[in-house]
């Protein structure tokens, strides 16, 4: 799709042969979509995204998985390193989803998880034991929200993107739904969770090198209990991209849990709460 | 041989201008246009467009992005080549050389320029009486040079001051007419929404005899190696941007700047213009303008009489 938009411009100066259908894309977007000096004649697709040639691809991947093995905390980066690796396994995503109604859904509904989108409040009134109910639990207990996930910037195809952005925003709900935190431990867990599950290369990245930046100790604890549980749990588990979550704020959670084929990890160490209010 | 070569590349290469351009004319950014707002007056921001009193503060917030980075940036997109191109300035300044001197240093944010013509008077010619007035408009970039001009021999005394300021508009009051001997302004005038207006500011503040001096991006004439540049340009400098500062639109922006500015002679027309005395209309020895690599940067130099 993106080779047909090249070819249609390499005709003559920037947009002015573009197809209607493009131009109109283009004009509608919203007013935090940069505009960018394209030298290889590509136009963005879609808000934040970032044409690569080959060439700019490999320099984007060198730099940027450098930058996220020795700064971690760039989550840009790390985002980065996501969006460049995830060429191949995006369309076999995609098709899962199209092969279940639930998939359709997502895919035709585009549903974005922030706090704009959600609505908190009502979530955190619903019974103990339902979705919604446990997610706010969790997002309160290990200090964090929704809204600090980079956008997708290295993915070509709109529709695609989509589905790194979902899998991005859905990272939170893999956490919670299998009762772990947020330390560096339980992330690798989810990782290799993620990686039984999706098959994301990234996931299989962080899941392959992660560990080497904990101690022996915890290392040991990940691949003795948490590794097992992941492979076994993730590999056997539903498609988790497939679950349109908003739609199920009111289910038990024990209830989703059997139907997912999901069960919990081995304990943790959540963190100690905030204020005692 | 400068003319026909330049008027060569204008010509037989009239689709890179404008493969380079945006045009989607429809969204312009950032600030939409208000029903009844009287923003007729517009002006460029890299390849946007936008209106002239906003363009000051969108420059202001692109500095302050990157004012920590700067000088790794620096380093890292010309490799280390622009400390070479500031060596070249500052020596071919020879400040100190006919005793000491009072200069001004716009857009001197870090210090660079300002440390060079120090050391340069001090090691060259004994001289610890000259003095530099480093101005810029950004306060962040000025605490980047006050932090680095710590760790020097100039902390604390009268070689060096950091005042905040737009180059446009010098307060009478803190810059007298007639006071410098020399007025420099390196990679910082195309920054400036008004050209001729800082031209007639340096014009005022420098004493009759005193030296006008701006390095700056400009264009390169070879169009190969133009090409070859274009490609670095426009493909590896927004990526170091987001690799290392976390800030691809910023370098992109500042790509788009270098190619939006006047070229060579009409830049040294404009000097001209503000009542400068300038070499001829050529490169080089006796020229009002020298080529660093071929273009890339450029030393363009007036004499107020």
């Amino acid at each position: 799709m993106s080779a047909a938009f090249r070819l249609s411009k390499q005709a003559a100066s920037a947009s002015s042969r573009v197809i209607p259908q493009t131009r109109n894309a283009l004009r509608t977007v919203s007013s935090a979509f940069t505009q960018q000096a394209r030298h290889s004649s590509s136009q963005p697709l879609y808000p934040g995204h970032v044409p690569l040639n080959w060439f700019e691809h490999a320099f984007m991947l060198a730099g940027s998985s450098y930058m996220a093995l020795t700064a971690p905390a760039r989550h840009d980066m790390v985002a980065a390193v996501g969006d460049l690796t995830s060429g191949p396994v995006l369309p076999a995503l995609r098709d899962q989803m199209l092969a279940s109604p639930e998939g359709r859904r997502i895919l035709k509904e585009r549903p974005r998880i922030n706090t704009q989108t959600v609505d908190m409040q009502k979530l955190a009134s619903l019974p103990e034991g339902t979705l919604g109910r446990t997610y706010v639990t969790w997002l309160e207990r290990c200090h964090v929200t929704p809204d600090t996930r980079e956008p997708v910037h290295y993915v070509d195809d709109p529709e695609l993107a989509y589905v790194m952005q979902r899998y991005r925003e859905s990272h939170d709900f893999y956490h919670c739904v299998v009762n772990l935190p947020v330390d560096v431990t339980s992330e690798l867990a989810v990782k290799f969770f993620e990686f039984a599950n999706l098959g994301l290369p990234m996931a299989g990245f962080a899941a392959a090198f992660g560990h080497l930046r904990i101690s022996s100790a915890k290392r040991q604890r990940l691949f003795k209990e948490y590794v097992p549980w992941a492979i076994k749990c993730g590999g056997s588990a539903k498609s988790l991209i497939t679950v349109y979550w908003e739609q199920r704020w009111e289910q038990d959670i024990g209830e989703l849990k059997r139907e997912l084929g999901l069960w919990d990890a081995p304990e943790a160490k959540w963190p100690k709460p905030r204020s005692e209010s | 041989m400068q003319t026909a070569t330049r008027k060569l590349t204008r010509s037989a290469f009239p689709c890179r201008r404008v493969r380079l351009d945006h045009t989607d004319a429809n969204a312009p950014r950032p600030s939409p246009d208000t029903p009844g707002s009287s923003q007729s007056r517009t002006t460029h921001f890299g390849f946007q467009t936008v209106p002239e009193d906003l363009k000051e503060s969108l420059v202001k917030n692109v500095f302050s992005s990157v004012a920590t980075s700067y000088d790794v940036m620096n380093d890292a997109m010309s490799m280390g080549v622009h400390r070479l191109w500031k060596d070249e300035y500052v020596g071919s300044l020879k400040p100190g050389a006919k005793g000491p001197l009072r200069c001004i240093d716009l857009a001197g944010g870090t210090g660079d320029i300002a440390l060079r013509i120090l050391d340069h008077a001090r090691e060259n010619y004994a001289d610890r009486e000259t003095s530099v007035d480093v101005v810029d408009i950004n306060p962040e970039m000025l605490k980047e040079g006050y932090k680095r001009f710590k760790k020097t021999m100039y902390h604390n005394t009268p070689q060096v001051a950091f005042i905040e300021s737009n180059a446009q508009a010098l307060s009478k009051e803190q810059f007298s007419d007639n006071t410098y001997d020399l007025y420099t302004i390196a990679f910082g005038i195309r920054n400036c929404t008004s050209i001729p207006d800082v031209l007639k500011e340096a014009y005022r503040v420098l004493k009759p005899g005193g030296t006008f001096a701006c390095l700056e991006f400009s264009k390169v004439d070879n169009p190969l190696f133009g090409m070859l540049y274009d490609q670095y340009s426009f493909s590896v400098i927004p990526m170091l941007g987001s690799i290392l500062a976390g800030d691809r639109e910023s370098y992109q922006y500042l790509v788009e700047s270098i190619r939006k500015f006047p070229s060579q002679p009409e830049f040294a027309t404009m000097i001209a213009d503000a009542g400068f005395a300038i070499g001829g209309m050529h490169e080089g020895k006796g020229g009002a303008w020298t080529n660093l690599w071929n273009g890339i940067a450029c030393v363009h130099k007036g004499v107020k009489l």
